[in-house]
């Protein structure tokens, strides 16, 4: 019998996405209360190696539906694969993680099966055979419940790192069933692909090393003679500021993120940013450096597990969110931060 | 399949555009439940701000290549004010989609009753979209559209490369969590954008002067044809998250060197290292 638990594996180009894993520990999580196993969903082009990862990572069984036109994901396409096997196998509940893939699947999938859709989930329950979904809004400034009671398959989209990863056991096994598909004809075509600038990604981070307006807010710096204009000498302040936060984040593996102030200003560029209208992150340990605390930014990061919290203004809000605070200026208190770090991680 | 057709000017490189924006709480708002509900206090209701990066892209494609801009919103009356802004800042005509039978909308709902209206505005080169909406948080809503009405989706666009509407093809720079994706595809389609494509304009002085004449007509679903589906999702429960934190340990020390130590053997001790 098919198990009533589907759970999609996201790939880059047949590459998993560590939240692939997360999302299935969190089916995991309600399997034993719905008496499933979870079945990991795979499409793709050249993608078999991933059922097996799949089953390392907890799922009991795998399908693997391929077609080289499936290389690169098109929504349009991937979606009528996902849509067919769901008609077919009729689980109850499809789990994905949330990633930009994922967030244009699950939405498409869920309009072809009329059924519901819970994107950045954080937490899981079962409750009279249905799942229930707690999610942020409004940025996480609050949080509500989300159900689908009456339409299956019930679509839920799992926020990354919301869920631990699963540790892989290459041991386990479990039926794979592969088939070739035919997608029909698509009005995208993919040209190309070009690399984010190889620093951590602010979404898969389990350390943030973020700048504020703070990071500019140095009158001892001299800008170069050449630059004349103000606001081109804050800016060139300001990205020497961002240069201490980058060898900090170095030294600890992590991400640099920013506050809207900071790219509004001009200082870095906006796929940093943090906050309502940038990324929501969850890491493990948040350092906030001249950041005074925005409710907007705040509603990023807020559930982050430790947040540190550098500023010259003892009145700052963000240390109302802070578990440790160091009032200072950042142009000392990072550098030695960032040795402190290096001599402790021996690096 | 590239075919030339008249657009809304009646120039063949015309386009038609509708942006798709919604109103929502300021995001400085401090938002809580009360007797069950969000609140959000006297803090004033604007148009999404990742919408206004939509209705920006929608004025600069029209500016390029000529055409008309429809923003259309799924509200209640309040919703005109978001219209009008959208209005204010350049739009040309403003529709608002109101029915009981968008109460309590899910995405599912909201999708039905923007693609009904894409449909009655049809024949259409482009649907715009802010990648999500600072309220509910979804960011489903344009490919949900773009499923219905079988047009392809391109969300999280962070440029417009190109528009060419002799050859009925769009082509953008999506930005993904691996990085920046180039993709073409054939018109009409959705595209959802993030706030990469640049500020958006302040209203004018003259668009306000219009916006604030201006007739916005409303469309019932029965006006659209539609038979408005059941919300698939409820919502049984708002929770104010819980207090993170309440104290916090300030470190000080005579020199940042000390207070650097500090703190890195607090972080050993707390395990967080």
């Amino acid at each position: 019998m098919a198990d009533r638990i589907f759970v999609y594996i996201d790939h880059h180009l047949g590459e998993a996405v560590v939240a692939s894993w997360e999302a299935l520990y969190a089916a995991s999580t309600i399997a034993a209360s719905m008496s499933s196993g979870v079945t990991a969903l795979v499409v793709g082009d050249g993608v078999r190696s991933l059922a097996e990862e799949a089953i390392a990572h907890g799922a009991s069984a795998a399908v693997v539906r391929e077609s080289p036109s499936l290389k690169d994901f098109r929504p349009e396409l991937y979606a009528d694969v996902v849509s067919g096997v769901l008609k077919e196998s009729r689980p109850e509940v499809l789990v994905l993680p949330t990633t930009g893939r994922t967030r244009e699947l699950g939405a498409m999938v869920a309009v072809d099966l009329d059924t519901g859709v819970t994107p950045d989930a954080i937490a899981l329950e079962v409750e009279e055979s249905a799942v229930v979904a707690t999610r942020p809004i409004y940025a996480g400034k609050l949080l509500t419940k989300e159900v689908s009671r009456t339409r299956r398959p019930q679509i839920v989209m799992v926020r990354s790192r919301a869920f631990p990863r699963p540790t892989p056991d290459t041991a386990r096994k479990g039926p794979v069933d592969v088939a070739a598909v035919t997608p029909g004809a698509s009005a995208t075509e993919v040209l190309g692909y070009r690399a984010s600038d190889g620093g951590v990604s602010l979404t898969d981070a389990s350390v943030i090393v973020s700048g504020g307006r703070g990071v500019s807010n140095n009158g001892r710096l001299t800008p170069p003679p050449e630059i004349t204009d103000e606001k081109q000498q804050e800016i060139w302040r300001a990205h020497q500021g961002f240069e201490l936060i980058r060898q900090m984040a170095s030294v600890l593996g992590a991400a640099v993120g920013a506050s809207r102030a900071a790219v509004d200003a001009g200082y870095i560029p906006y796929s940093n940013q943090v906050g309502q209208t940038g990324k929501v992150v969850a890491p493990d340990l948040y350092i906030a450096c001249g950041i005074s605390g925005a409710i907007q930014h705040l509603a990023g990061m807020r559930t982050s597990k430790t947040i540190v919290a550098i500023n010259k203004d003892p009145e700052a809000p963000i240390f109302k969110l802070a578990r440790f605070g160091i009032v200072g200026d950042l142009y000392e208190i990072v550098p030695a931060l960032t040795e402190a770090f290096r001599t402790q991680l021996g690096k | 399949m590239a075919r030339p057709r008249l657009g809304a000017g009646g120039q063949e490189d015309d386009l038609n555009i509708v942006v798709c924006v919604k109103q929502t709480p300021d995001t400085a708002a401090t938002v809580t439940v009360e007797n069950g509900k969000v609140t959000w206090g006297d803090a004033p209701l604007v148009l999404n701000p990742w919408d206004e990066f939509a209705v920006e892209q929608s004025l600069r494609i029209k500016e390029a290549h000529g055409g008309k801009v429809t923003v259309i919103s799924l509200g209640l009356e309040g919703a005109r004010e978001a219209l009008k802004q959208a209005l204010a800042m350049g739009c040309d005509e403003a529709i608002l989609l109101q029915d009981p039978s968008f109460a309590a909308a899910d995405t599912l709902v909201a999708s039905a009753a923007l693609a009904a209206a894409l449909r009655k505005l049809d024949p259409l080169d482009l649907a715009l979209f802010g990648r999500t909406s600072v309220d509910s948080d979804t960011g489903v809503t344009a490919a949900q559209v773009a499923r219905r009405l079988g047009w392809p989706s391109l969300t999280l666009v962070a440029a417009v490369v190109a528009v060419d509407p002799q050859g009925r093809t769009i082509e953008v720079e999506r930005m993904l969590e691996e990085g920046r994706q180039q993709v073409r595809a054939q018109l009409p389609a959705v595209v959802s954008v993030v706030k990469e494509i640049g500020e958006p304009r302040y209203p004018s002085f003259m668009g306000i002067r219009k916006a604030s004449k201006a007739e916005i007509p409303t469309w019932s679903a029965a006006d659209m044809g539609l038979q408005a589906p059941s919300p698939a999702v409820t919502w049984p429960a708002l929770i104010a998250p819980p207090r993170v934190n309440t104290h916090c340990e300030m470190i000080s020390a005579d020199s940042p060197g000390e207070a650097a130590a500090q703190l890195v053997q607090r972080l050993m001790e707390e395990k967080v290292l």
